[in-house]
């Protein structure tokens, strides 16, 4: 009976978008775009950075008006274009990448905030409060302490509480920005739980993401743009990975293992049964000069923090470390950096680089000391070093002294890069370099570690993403529960028996 | 009780701290431990805790206010003023026009941040002076001592004869002080508009895409602390019996840290009632303590400036820290 009635709704879109335009200042952002979400259906909108999908979502929400001509209907109501309060009131919801939560605040007063909106004061009702965040919390399956500040939550579970959010209004649509950005992949598996319960509830979920293994998990169909063009709209059965790679970028990738001879290459980095208890154990590994030694598994397998380690920013408990020969053990990072070791952080955002510094600051910042000149800084030998870095990894910049915060992902990605190789490091450990970086930028991030493991570098390549590892890592180590379980080949190893091992 | 102690962790640190403090005095002194220094801490403490809870509501928005102070001098001396043009009134008129008088200079704080957007702190130092400037000019710093009877006349609301034949009294300031207190606490946590202007101090950017107003945000902190100011000029005037044109002069750094030991965070979204009046309780129960056991006023500065630095850094440790038996509960992952 139920499924008669969903089945009879699934036939008529909740959404569907014909005609749709928009143009800035002469660039046309959006061209004859045509968009269809299905009630309780999740849906995954991809494409690269600067291809239409932000400003979609925007028109769709009522921030943007689109051209004339643009038909929107939207739950039996059409539509010349959409306001907010509109596109509110009739139970569209995003969750923005930052999820515009309330820290200091309670869980249910997170999830509630809705019932303390309003033009006149009125007197706050805690009880209600409590019980409508309970119930959306319910629906998905989920029990939190709503009684707790939100920020003693790690970020997974506050994407559950702006999931929760927006079931209190009473959503039917619901846009997710790049939900997983910041999570690992057992955080990501939970919120596709979530996802799941949401659209089997009958919400339509609208998914997008850079990362297409959980696109093509998650979703029943994607819909592609590119350069604000669509696509087009395919069902994700049968779809690759790198057959929506090439659907989004216009380009063909060719993914294949490395196949490097490294045996009679000097071996850089020796680490002997390094531990930090609580953290990872017993943990020995080799990288030879010109290697990519690939380090995978999940959530608390001690990844970082083995990194971390290895950096100076933490102090192993017992084990050895000999970096080119030479036994070492880091006072602090400043010693690592100075023995040769470069660190990406994973978070490139808050931790990598300084945002609203120029770009050219950013890049020389690990490295002040070989741009000095009579003690100051010379602005003519930092000018040529920026220059020749932007020129080595093609950076693509307006000018040096642009905030860094101009940049797309991966160019950003790119310039920390190039703040470390300015160090002159003999090791480099990249800590998941893709997080939040487009398809197609990923490529030319991993052209140039293989470059630079070809020229000479010991890399280490970190990333959850088991794929990732094994087209650009000459071995891949995986981690779980702080110890090293299993050692792989690329070529020797199916990907697929990779990630059965990884993510079993 | 967990949950408890992890959401009042400054409350409880400086509670803690206050009650070593208070043993040490009763110790220390004879007279730290009776109910007439306990009645006398209160009516000396009564005009900083007013001026506590409104700058309290400007922190929890995110701003900061170093005008309050000399707007409240200001505010005493027109009150003074203009109550002797219309020829004396009573307390419910000086309330009514110290009131209005600091919502409209607390206004004109909220008109520059929010109209030219200029940041809280830049915009309250340029008032700071003009307020100030403007008060020493126009009245060459000359006091007022002629003040209406019913403002200098001491209400006692409640007394008892001690056995030394002393009278403990509590006065009129801390009914007043009673009253903001309670109507500070009942707006920011009982009220939509309370949850708003902490949801504003906490993410700015998640407020306003709730379709919060964020104009009238700044308009009702800003004009709350005015408020508060003005009540507590009067009230200042009254417990002086004068009114001195620099006398509350540097009374917004001292109000401004016991505010943020109290837990208020320089930032926003983040601070209680309860804590800032510890806050402003521990820095006087030093003072008078300092004062009792005959310490030279000369010192005092410096050692309420060393308490408020120890203060700071145990309630900003987390508790888990202190006490690492109460982490034992992890939120599942």
């Amino acid at each position: 009976m139920a499924d008669q009635a969903l089945d009879g709704a699934a036939s008529r879109p909740l959404l569907s978008l014909r005609n749709v335009n928009m143009t800035f200042g002469g660039v046309k952002a959006l061209k004859n775009v045509n968009f269809e979400v299905l009630p309780g259906e999740v849906h995954c909108l991809a494409g690269e950075n600067g291809s239409g999908k932000s400003t979609l979502i925007k028109v769709i929400t009522g921030v943007y008006k689109p051209e004339a001509g643009a038909v929107i209907d939207y739950d039996g109501q059409s539509y010349s274009h959409m306001s907010p309060v509109t596109a509110q009131a009739g139970g569209i919801q995003v969750i923005w990448q930052d999820l515009a939560l309330f820290p200091e605040m309670t869980v249910a007063e997170n999830i509630a905030f809705q019932t303390v909106i309003g033009r006149w004061p009125r007197l706050v009702n805690y009880a209600v409060m409590r019980r409508v965040a309970i119930n959306a919390l319910q629906r998905l399956g989920v029990t939190l302490d709503v009684d707790l500040a939100l920020h003693h939550f790690p970020i997974a579970q506050r994407q559950i509480v702006a999931i929760a959010r927006a079931l209190v209004g009473e959503a039917k649509l619901v846009f997710m920005d790049e939900p997983t950005a910041s999570l690992t992949q057992s955080e990501t598996d939970y919120l596709l739980d979530i996802v799941r319960n949401l659209s089997a509830s009958g919400v339509a979920v609208v998914f997008v993401s850079h990362r297409l293994a959980e696109v093509l998990e998650i979703s029943s169909r994607v819909t592609v743009l590119r350069d604000g063009a669509l696509v087009g709209v395919y069902p994700t059965k049968g779809l690759t990975q790198s057959h929506i790679t090439e659907l989004m970028t216009g380009k063909t990738f060719d993914y294949s293992v490395l196949h490097r001879d490294l045996s009679k290459s000097p071996v850089m980095l020796e680490v002997k049964g390094l531990s930090r208890p609580g953290e990872f154990e017993d943990v020995s590994l080799t990288v030879r000069r010109g290697e990519t030694l690939g380090i995978t598994g999940l959530l608390g397998a001690g990844r970082t923090e083995l990194a971390l380690t290895l950096f100076g920013m933490r102090k192993p408990k017992s084990g050895s470390v000999v970096l080119d020969g030479k036994p070492v053990r880091f006072g602090s990072n400043r010693d690592a950096i100075a023995a040769g070791v470069a660190y990406l952080s994973e978070d490139r955002l808050s931790l990598g680089l300084i945002q609203p510094q120029a770009i050219a600051d950013n890049m020389v910042i690990a490295s002040l000391d070989k741009i000095l000149s009579g003690g100051f800084i010379s602005s003519e030998r930092k000018r040529s070093l920026v220059n020749r870095w932007i020129r080595d990894l093609g950076v693509r910049i307006g000018k040096q002294d642009d905030a860094i915060s101009t940049l797309s992902g991966g160019n950003q990605q790119r310039v920390a890069i190039a703040k470390w190789l300015a160090t002159d490091p003999k090791l480099l450990i990249l800590d998941a370099p893709t997080v939040g970086v487009d398809v197609g930028a990923r490529a030319g991030i991993f052209d140039i570690v293989s470059k630079l493991a070809d020229s000479g570098l010991a890399i280490i390549l970190i990333s959850d993403e088991v794929p990732e590892v094994y087209f650009n890592a000459d071995r891949v180590l995986h981690m779980a529960q702080g110890r090293i379980v299993g050692e792989f080949t690329p070529g020797a190893t199916t990907l697929q028996a990779m990630e059965e091992a990884v993510y079993a | 009780m967990r949950r408890f102690v992890r959401s009042h962790a400054t409350e409880l640190a400086l509670l803690a701290v206050i009650a070593v403090i208070c043993v040490f005095l009763s110790f220390a002194t004879d007279r730290f431990f009776t109910l007439g220094n306990a009645f006398d801490l209160l009516n000396t403490s009564s005009v900083n805790i007013i001026f506590a809870v409104g700058l309290l509501v400007v922190l929890i928005a995110g701003g900061i206010d170093i005008s309050f102070a000399v707007a409240a001098s200001v505010v005493q001396y027109l009150t003074a003023t203009v109550l002797g043009w219309i020829g004396g009134g009573n307390w419910i008129v000086g309330f009514i026009i110290a009131g209005a008088l600091g919502v409209a200079l607390g206004c004109i704080n909220a008109f520059l941040i929010h109209g030219f957007r200029i940041i809280s702190i830049v915009a309250t130092i340029s008032t700071f002076n003009i307020f100030f400037g403007l008060l020493m000019f126009f009245t060459g710093g000359v006091s007022i001592y002629n003040l209406p009877d019913w403002l200098t006349t001491r209400v006692v609301l409640f007394e008892r004869e001690m056995a030394d034949g002393t009278w403990a009294e509590i006065t009129l300031p801390v009914l007043i002080m009673a009253i903001c207190v309670f109507a500070t606490w009942a707006s920011i946590t009982r009220t939509t508009t309370g949850r708003q202007l902490y949801a504003f101090g906490d993410n700015p950017e998640g407020a306003r895409r709730f379709g919060i107003n964020i104009g009238a945000m700044q308009f009702i902190a800003f004009g709350w602390l005015g408020l508060m100011a003005g009540i507590a000029g009067l009230v200042q005037a009254h417990y002086a019996q004068e009114v001195v044109p620099n006398a509350l002069y540097g009374r917004e750094l001292d109000v401004l840290a016991a505010v943020v030991l109290g837990g208020a965070r320089l930032g926003g979204g983040k601070g209680s009632v309860l804590g800032c009046i510890l806050g402003v309780l521990l820095v006087s129960i030093t003072q008078n303590g300092l004062n009792l056991m005959g310490v030279s006023p000369f010192a005092f500065k410096m050692i309420v400036g060393a308490i408020i630095l120890a203060a700071i850094t145990l309630s900003n440790t987390s508790i888990e820290r202190l006490l690492p038996f109460l982490k034992s509960r992890r939120v599942p992952s």
